[in-house]
């Protein structure tokens, strides 16, 4: 076994620790710490049927988003859409037998990697073209859309261009997860997407990535509007 | 109007203006005095450790407000709200785009309580808490009239307002408060009232209004105070005993009640419905404020809380009052609790009670402003959206000629009239009138287009912020109207059919 192998097992068991305990510890957090009072923005649904519709459209359609701005949403929409597409295609290298559902999805993947890359370039365009998004722009918010950028560039170039031995690389994923190791292959494309990978898993918990659990918490979508049928006492409700 | 600065150029179709850095950082209202602040129990100057006690509030904030921990984590910088806010529209100020003004704050979040800011803050946009950055927040958190228009746009929800209310209160906490929110709310826990109008002028001010109905419709419409054998309390900002257009719209609430045959009373101990407890993000205050209210309904043993024309108050009234000052189980379970004035009116309209001459208002083409803190941050009704539909209700029953605005500014869309969160003060005239732009361009389109002559609305701040701002555009300082004077106008008295 080589010491790339143990690199990255290490890298990756380390990785899914922060990730998984990160971001637990933000869901704790953000669970316990009170809203004490209603806000959601109004008009907003009266019944919690309601309320879980309306975050069914902000989570999958962008409800928000859309009315917006229409550039924003349709590259942020088709970014997010893809990557799941993409993540989907990605379960392959972990399951064994693969879930039928999956294997059906997983030729799309191919087709979601460029639209990744579609998405995120647009949203990497508006930081430069529009002043204000200029503006709010910090450094970590255009690495992260470089990172993003360049896990999906290197992907779609092992698929395009040098490919790996993917068997192999499902065998070192499997054994990652039976904690029983196998080799990794050490070629650079590949080496270097997955580093990237570890990267991205490392940084969510302590970046704005923090949107995805965020969105859940967040009182003014999440909370019924009925303030005066029902006395809110908000220590840890919504 | 003259003006000591640029009054923006009304333009025929909304315009999203260029980044121009700096141009508002000079802005900012006066500072409480030591007494405004010592009231509200505020150190009385800016402490020597600001520093620390800053931060100490700020986490006490974020373990205080899962909206203010969710929103510091949450923003990806998406830029959706940027073109959002009436103030960077009316400026070009960038830190006057809500994701800058949350950023004042966030940076310093970042810095202090993040892995990210401690250990990288170059990358993060993490600074230190500094006296300049304190000065940014007095100015900028005093440039959101907290309307929460951006609230509506962002994929998480983040509401600007939140943030503007925690930074107010971290300021104030240090000694720095607003002069003109925290000065009203001593006077409201001293006298009762935002004017400090005290008892035996407001019964003066009341008889007064009952001659001149009297005057003007040979009808005995009364406006009570403090009467016990009530069955409704009225809780109306105090701008509605004197102030032009307020009092008309009071005087459309008493001919309302008089032709219902309701019996009501004003309380001269809860003469006020504004709370800017909400403004200040002073939870304290605010239920101290709101709790006069419970006090004189108890004692006075009415059976309904009805609210007055108030954006703010009615937020307060509709979303925090059952919290704050609840639970209502001594009034009348047949009724909300509290009930807005226009809710009211409208179940009387729907049963038939009332009877209109709608050709009393045709002198006039009115279109409607939807007050921000009603639109998205309260309901009238039984359905989502009854605050957009109830209001414009009660216009089309006393008006023949009702237009609406463009669609992206009014409902929940609605743009803010300039002055609301505490900004209504004659120290921030710049802001007002800047802040004002997207509501008069929205205006503007409709005057041209449909020969508009009044806009109607249903707050005390948005018919006092426009009647002193529109002359600045050189549109009437009485095109901006009650909606219960078009209500009490229209209203025929008199015996029943």
């Amino acid at each position: 076994m080589s010491t790339v192998t143990y690199l990255y097992a290490g890298a990756f068991y380390v990785a899914a620790l922060i990730l998984v305990l990160g971001v637990a510890r933000k869901v704790v957090i953000y669970a316990r710490t009170p809203a004490p009072f209603k806000i959601p923005t109004t008009p907003a649904p009266t019944t919690m049927p309601g309320v879980a519709g309306r975050m069914f459209r902000e989570t999958v359609f962008f409800e928000s988003l859309f009315k917006a701005s229409k550039w924003t949403w349709i590259f942020g929409w088709i970014f997010h859409f893809a990557m799941l597409i993409v993540l989907i295609r990605h379960l392959r290298y972990f399951l064994e037998p693969v879930w039928v559902w999956v294997a059906i999805v997983s030729p799309f993947g191919v087709y979601a990697g460029w639209a990744m890359l579609i998405g995120l370039s647009g949203l990497w365009g508006r930081r430069f073209l529009v002043d204000r998004v200029r503006y709010i722009s910090a450094p970590s918010d255009h690495l992260m859309l470089v990172l993003l950028l360049a896990i999906a560039a290197t992907g779609l170039m092992m698929k395009y261009v040098w490919h790996t031995d993917i068997v192999a690389v499902k065998a070192f994923f499997l054994g990652l997860m039976r904690f029983d190791l196998a080799p990794l292959p050490s070629d650079p494309l590949l080496l270097t997407h997955l580093g990237l990978v570890v990267v991205l898993m490392a940084v969510f918990p302590v970046s704005k990535l923090l949107h995805a659990p965020g969105v859940f918490f967040s009182p003014t979508r999440n909370q019924v509007d009925n303030s005066r049928e029902f006395r809110h006492q908000g220590i840890r409700s919504s | 109007m003259k003006a000591e600065f640029t009054i923006p150029v009304v333009t025929n179709i909304p315009v999203t203006p260029s980044v121009v850095e700096g141009t508002m950082a000079h802005s900012r209202p006066f500072v409480a005095k030591s007494d405004h602040q010592s009231a509200l129990g505020f150190p009385e100057e800016l402490v020597e450790d600001w520093h620390d006690r800053a931060l100490a509030k700020m986490k006490e904030l974020l373990g205080k407000y899962r909206s203010l921990q969710v929103f510091m984590d949450s923003c990806v910088k998406c830029g959706a709200c940027t073109d959002k806010c009436h103030y960077f529209l009316g400026t070009s100020d960038p830190k006057n785009m809500p994701v800058a003004r949350q950023d004042l704050m966030r940076k310093v979040y970042r810095r202090y309580f993040t892995f990210a800011g401690k250990y990288f803050p170059w990358l993060v946009g993490a600074v230190d808490l500094t006296r300049e950055v304190l000065e940014d927040w007095y100015s900028y958190y005093h440039q959101c009239s907290e309307c929460r228009r951006c609230s509506v746009y962002c994929p998480y929800g983040i509401d600007t307002a939140e943030i503007t209310m925690a930074g107010r209160e971290i300021l104030a906490s240090v000694g720095i408060g607003q002069k003109y929110s925290n000065e009203i709310i001593g006077k409201v826990f001293k006298i009762g009232n935002n004017l400090g109008l005290p008892q035996p002028a407001m019964a003066d001010t009341l008889l007064d209004l009952e001659e001149e109905i009297k005057e003007d419709t040979d009808v005995d419409v009364r406006l009570p105070l403090d009467d016990a054998d009530a069955e409704v309390l009225l809780v109306t900002p105090s701008a509605d005993f004197f102030a032009e257009p307020h009092v008309d719209g009071l005087i459309g609430y008493a001919k309302v009640f008089h032709q219902a045959g309701i019996p009501w009373t004003l309380s001269s101990h809860a003469s006020e419905a504004a709370n800017f407890g909400l403004f200040i993000g002073n939870d304290e205050s605010m239920q101290k404020v709101a709790m006069r209210i419970r006090v004189a309904a108890l004692e006075l043993g009415v059976k309904r809380i009805i609210v007055g024309e108030c954006g703010h108050a009615w937020r307060v009234a509709y979303s925090y009052w059952n919290t704050l000052i609840g639970p209502f189980d001594f009034l009348d379970p047949d009724y909300p609790a509290p009930q807005h004035i226009c809710e009211a009116t409208y179940d009387l309209v729907q049963a038939g009670a009332l009877k209109f001459d709608r050709e009393q208002n045709d002198d006039k083409v009115v279109t409607f402003h939807d007050s921000c803190n009603v639109a998205r941050g309260s309901r009238m009704g039984n359905m989502p959206g009854g605050q957009f539909i109830i209001p414009r209700a009660l216009i089309r029953a006393s008006c023949n000629h009702f237009v609406d605005m463009r669609e992206d500014s009014i409902q929940e869309g609605t743009y803010c009239c300039g002055g609301g969160g505490g900004l209504l003060t004659d120290d921030l005239t710049e802001l007002r009138v800047k802040g004002a732009l997207p509501r008069v361009q929205a205006l503007h389109e409709v005057i041209e287009q449909y020969q508009v002559t009044h806009m109607a609305a249903i707050c005390a701040i948005c018919k006092s912020q426009f009647t002193k701002v529109l002359p600045f555009y050189s549109l009437g300082m009485d095109m901006i109207i009650s909606v219960h004077q078009l209500v009490g106008d229209a209203l025929v008295l008199g015996s029943k059919q």
